[in-house]
């Protein structure tokens, strides 16, 4: 910048600059005032935020501030107004049996909310977002079909206490024998069952080989799935006549049910969770379309008002 | 710089470098009198009226509705404007507003300029009431100067106080006014002056009234000059047709008093160099130096000149609005186009055409809309679920906006999928049907989850309609076509 040729400019009478990149100049217009108290504003509220707030970052933490302020502070302080506000609806279903629930629509709302979120933390793990099950693995708790009962009583009996839990007496338990493993049948027996509960289940015709399954079934298996193969709950011992099978209906994946069964495990969450939470917990799986009514439904639908929760 | 005044040269520049930083000149617009005046006056009554007494105006809507004409309820996210409820999806026809606002300041800018600066700009209207405050309170031009040069007297300290205790009044009633727009206005009222409203109102008004206080009270024509961008946008607006406040310099220049041009009679323009035109500024700039990005365009200079014009017995006009091609023609004899010709070519015609066709298209859409409607969500997780029958259900979120304020009886209804059943979280598939009654409470979201089961047999992926129809006189719905999913084979 050696020739800086500073000029008045004709047409504003404002000094310019001096620069000049191919005929183009810059004006010197002078800042207003205001712009300049503006910025003393500016730094005075900085010098204010580095007292009052968090400011200089140190090695391990940062100035704290006079005020005290953190955003994890802000957190618990979100966290208790949330719980307060909860707190009503908490007691509330509290002193609710679950299963009079369904007569108060707000509260079997709210628990069901609260047990989504609920489910979301501890269950999805095994029975899948929206308790979809996995196939093979886990039964789905959407469907019309259930081992140990599908009202809200007993779905809060098995959230509670567990299926097959060896230190708790109150437990769900059966054990179905390993018939192949334990030499109970042989393989030919263990293929006329077989034959035989798919004829009950409609995917084969009646032959020789279900006919002589049926004997072996009435001998072996109906104490617990019944003598037409309808399932009982009190074993948990699942419909053999239905469409839904968990660890499959195909005559492969019969046959190795039967030579060793799954006797699946789910945990029991009365050591884990509080009541009310599986209170919750157990609407929100009643609510996946599959709960079983004992009592008459309470309307044809859920009908918000002006300003309720969740509305858009 | 000074009228006259010979350029600095480079050279006296570098004794006396430019200042960083400059103090704002005071404007102390002198009161003047004429059409453009009152025009001025009745469009601050029309504005100022609109926007403090919007918000009472009442309005019937039945039991379920607020009773304000004008209201913004974001609590419950409803926009109420007279017999249009708008609610939030619908949110498009307030972004037609704000396209039909854009179009609308291009139109007046290409066809008068800056007519929104000058006369309905709040920035403008407010700056034009606080310096009539002025001129109460200090008196006029004259006394205003003499009063900010002067030293701290008891009276000047009596009048200062009494016009920033009026200052802080209006400005307290503007940001008063705004939040009666967001609730209902006498009970919020009540509230504020009892303590009861919620905080948020009270920072609202403490900020606004601030924001007036120095906006319309200390900064005023400086926002104009220095913060706003609209003035840079409408340079790019206007062209040689826009009507812009202009000092016909041909018909007064050379300027001169009225003796010296009698003393020398043909030497002279009509300009009389008495400054009226710079004393009435509200921005402080001097209309003679042509267009410059000070000039709002409120055409106070326009009556300043009219009436001195009057007053020495000349026409008037020496400062009149005029396009850029009227000053050309008129520079070498001619004379200008019509105003009606001015006003009305292809730029402006289009622009025109456009903001109507918004309207239009907006005011069709607000008479044809449905107040009942219905939208369905397909679950994800499970996508379907096998029932022990060999059926397959499907599950739905369904959601049935009831858009009148009056409750409604509806059927939801399933076509398009034999041998469907649907039922709700309250019923059951064994009193299944096609269709599902509900009473719908009124101005309000229902929310329900939808079971629909079919047999098993089926494509794996099938397209059916949801429809949703009023049962109480207006059969008007909507309807959506959702998927239904089945195990694929094999599974």
């Amino acid at each position: 910048m050696a020739d800086l040729k500073q000029r008045i400019d004709e047409a504003t009478g404002t000094s310019t600059v001096g620069h000049e990149w191919d005929g183009i100049e810059e004006l010197d217009t002078p800042m207003p005032r205001w712009w300049l108290w503006t910025f003393y504003a500016t730094i005075v509220w900085g010098l204010a935020y580095v007292v009052l707030y968090p400011a200089w970052p140190l090695v391990n933490s940062a100035t704290e501030g006079v005020l005290g302020w953190s955003s994890r502070g802000d957190l618990e302080k979100e966290m208790a107004a949330d719980a307060k506000r909860r707190a009503p609806t908490v007691r509330a279903i509290a002193a609710t049996a679950i299963a009079d629930l369904p007569a108060k629509p707000e509260l079997m709302q709210a628990a069901v909310q609260g047990g989504g979120a609920a489910f979301r933390v501890h269950c999805v793990q095994c029975h899948g977002a929206g308790g979809a099950g996995v196939k093979n693995l886990y039964p789905s708790l959407t469907d019309d079909d259930w081992l140990w009962g599908g009202d809200l009583s007993a779905i809060e009996y098995t959230v509670t206490h567990g299926i097959r839990n060896p230190d708790h007496k109150a437990t769900r338990t059966s054990l179905m024998p390993a018939f192949g493993r334990d030499g109970i049948l042989d393989a030919a027996q263990i293929g006329d069952v077989v034959s035989f509960v798919r004829m009950i289940s409609g995917q084969e015709r009646p032959g020789a080989s279900s006919a002589r399954g049926a004997t072996l079934f009435a001998d072996n298996c109906a104490v617990c799935h019944g003598a037409g193969g309808e399932g009982g709950r009190q074993f948990g011992a699942p419909k053999l006549t239905d469409a839904i099978w968990l660890y499959g209906g195909d005559r492969d994946s019969l046959t190795a049910t039967v030579n060793q069964p799954r006797n699946g495990v789910m945990p029991r969450w009365n050591n884990r969770l509080d009541p009310v939470t599986i209170k919750m917990l157990s609407a929100y799986v009643y609510s996946l379309g599959g709960g079983e009514k004992g009592l008459a439904p309470a309307s044809g639908g859920a009908v918000e008002g002006r300003g309720a929760v969740g509305q858009p | 710089m000074k009228d006259g005044e010979p350029l600095a040269s480079p050279d006296d520049l570098s004794g006396q470098p430019a200042p960083l930083y400059e103090a704002r000149k005071g404007v102390y617009p002198k009161a003047v009198n004429g059409p453009f005046r009152r025009f001025k006056w009745a469009i601050m009554a029309v504005t100022l009226a609109i926007y403090y007494g919007t918000p009472w105006i009442r309005w019937d809507r039945g039991p379920y509705a607020p009773d304000q004409a004008v209201l913004v309820d974001l609590a419950n996210r409803r926009f109420y404007m007279f017999q249009i409820e708008i609610w939030p999806h619908e949110f498009y026809y307030v972004a037609g507003l704000l396209i039909m606002a854009g179009i609308g300041l291009f139109l007046v800018t290409s066809a008068v300029g800056r007519a929104w600066c000058g006369y309905a700009c709040p920035q403008t209207v407010w700056t034009d009431l606080f310096q009539h405050v002025d001129r109460l309170v200090d008196g006029d031009r004259n006394a205003q100067v003499r009063l900010a040069k002067g030293p701290w007297t008891f009276e000047k300290m009596v009048k200062r106080g009494l016009k920033y205790l009026i200052y802080l009044a209006i400005a307290f009633w503007t940001g008063g006014a705004w939040i009666m727009y967001f609730a209902d206005a006498p009970t919020l009222t009540v509230d504020f002056w009892t303590g009861q409203a919620a905080l948020v109102a009270y920072g609202t008004v403490a900020v606004l009234t601030a924001t007036t206080f120095i906006l319309g009270g200390f900064l005023r024509e400086q926002v104009c000059v220095y913060m706003c961008p609209w003035p840079r946008i409408q340079t790019a607006m206007m062209d040689e047709k826009s009507l812009l406040v202009t000092y016909k310099d041909w018909r007064g220049e050379p300027r001169g008093s009225v003796k010296k041009a009698q003393a020398h009679p043909g030497a002279f323009g009509d300009c009389i160099d008495c400054n009226q035109c710079v004393a009435v500024c509200p921005t402080g700039i001097d209309i003679r130096e042509g267009p410059q990005i000070g000039c709002i365009t409120c055409a106070l200079c326009i009556d300043a000149c009219d009436g001195v014009m009057a007053q020495v017995g000349r026409p008037r006009g020496l400062i009149d609005y005029c396009t850029l091609d009227d000053a050309a023609t008129e520079k070498v004899g001619g004379t200008g186009q019509p105003i009606r010709k001015t006003l009305t070519r292809p730029r402006t015609l289009i622009y025109f055409g456009v903001w109507i066709a918004i309207g239009a298209a907006m005011l069709f859409s607000l008479g044809q809309r449905t107040r009942l409607d219905l939208a369905v969500q397909h679950e994800r997780s499970p996508l379907y679920v096998q029932l022990s029958d060999g059926h397959v259900r499907n599950n739905y979120t369904l959601k049935l906006r009831n858009m009148e304020t009056r409750p409604r009886r509806v059927a939801v209804t399933v076509s398009g999928l034999p041998g469907a059943t649907v039922w709700t979280e309250g019923g059951t598939r064994e009193g299944a049907g096609q269709e599902i009654r509900l009473m719908l409470s009124p101005d309000s979201v229902a929310r329900l989850k939808l079971f629909i089961a079919a047999p098993g047999a089926g494509p794996a992926r099938q397209d059916f309609t949801i429809s949703t129809r009023g049962l109480d006189g207006d059969p008007r719905g909507d309807s959506d076509i959702i998927q239904f999913d089945r195990p694929e084979a094999g599974q």
